[in-house]
């Protein structure tokens, strides 16, 4: 392929990328490591953009809430694609604006082995309603112990009740052993 | 006692604990990437405190944001304190929320269904 083509391809590609965060009127899009200075970067920068839009203050800490549980759950959580680059968790992050609310969908790869697990926490947290996800946090707090690498495993309890809205959330199979863990959380625009 | 007094960054909080003047308060944000790391040094001197505690502690939670991983350590710190209550010593929790911060209110409640302690709940705003 010459070089000027690759170019075009290159600049349609940008281009047609361009397009498509417009019409699902997506403002942020990350793939790559998450790391805590990333975390730290993506809230800062979600709220200057927030602050600059005058958005409700209640919205603005609802959409950074969910947003540091969701990358410090890559950060924690995510599988590799290969065995030889275990230690880097890499997911894709993106945060949409639409006229009703903000969605945060984020992706990551997942062992299929644990796949049974967190679907049965999902459909658990997805069946309960605002007292019951508080019953769960409690029961959860105290008997959870911080693992090794920092987690509580309140995460998600912590998405669903914040957001009062039910996780929305895919398996794509990538191969026998792995698959791209999809997760999109809801905040509602006009409380 | 000595005294810890830790200045707070993006993503760990103030810290100040002080048994002679009385000073106990956590407040800004938490969100570190080790919560065990960062507090460790915190819950040492509230083990090493409540073996000789005031008889009266008011304690200041005065929080924006906490991830649930230092939830769970907030759950400690306070277990640690009721601990203290039922050797018979006084102690009140002041929890701060934000105006716009309702989840932050609930945050407190949660907590105050678990541990044996009082709740005060102090609404501030900007």
């Amino acid at each position: 392929m010459s070089r000027e083509i690759e170019s075009h391809r290159f600049l349609d590609f940008a281009y047609q990328l361009y397009k498509t965060m417009k019409t699902n009127e997506i403002n942020l899009v990350y793939e790559g490591e998450v790391t805590q200075d990333i975390t730290k970067t993506f809230t800062s920068l979600t709220e200057r953009n927030m602050a600059k839009s005058e958005e409700s203050n209640q919205v603005q800490r609802k959409v950074f809430n969910v947003m540091v549980e969701c990358l410090q759950n890559i950060s924690k959580h995510a599988d590799t694609l290969s065995e030889d680059d275990e230690d880097e968790r890499r997911g894709i992050v993106m945060v949409s604006r639409g006229e009703e609310s903000y969605k945060i969908i984020t992706g990551n790869v997942i062992r299929n082995a644990k796949i049974p697990g967190l679907k049965e926490s999902l459909e658990h947290i997805n069946s309960l309603d605002k007292a019951g996800l508080s019953s769960l946090y409690k029961q959860q707090i105290v008997e959870s112990k911080i693992s090794e690498k920092g987690g509580a495993g309140l995460g998600l309890i912590d998405i669903a009740k914040k957001t009062g809205s039910k996780l929305s959330y895919q398996f794509k199979e990538l191969n026998e052993e792995v698959s791209f863990f999809i997760l999109t959380s809801t905040i509602n625009r006009n409380r | 006692m000595d005294v810890i007094n830790i200045q707070g960054t993006d993503d760990t909080p103030n810290v100040i604990l002080d048994k002679a003047s009385g000073q106990f308060e956590i407040s800004g944000r938490s969100l570190p990437e080790d919560v065990n790391m960062f507090y460790e040094p915190i819950l040492d001197w509230i083990d090493q405190y409540s073996e000789d505690p005031n008889d009266h502690t008011e304690f200041n939670f005065k929080l924006e944001y906490f991830n649930t991983a230092s939830s769970k350590v907030i759950l400690d710190i306070l277990l640690k304190f009721e601990e203290i209550v039922e050797n018979g010593k006084e102690v009140v929790i002041k929890w701060h929320y934000h105006e716009d911060e309702e989840d932050m209110l609930e945050a407190g409640e949660e907590y105050s269904d678990i541990v044996e302690i009082p709740f005060d709940y102090v609404l501030y705003t900007d």
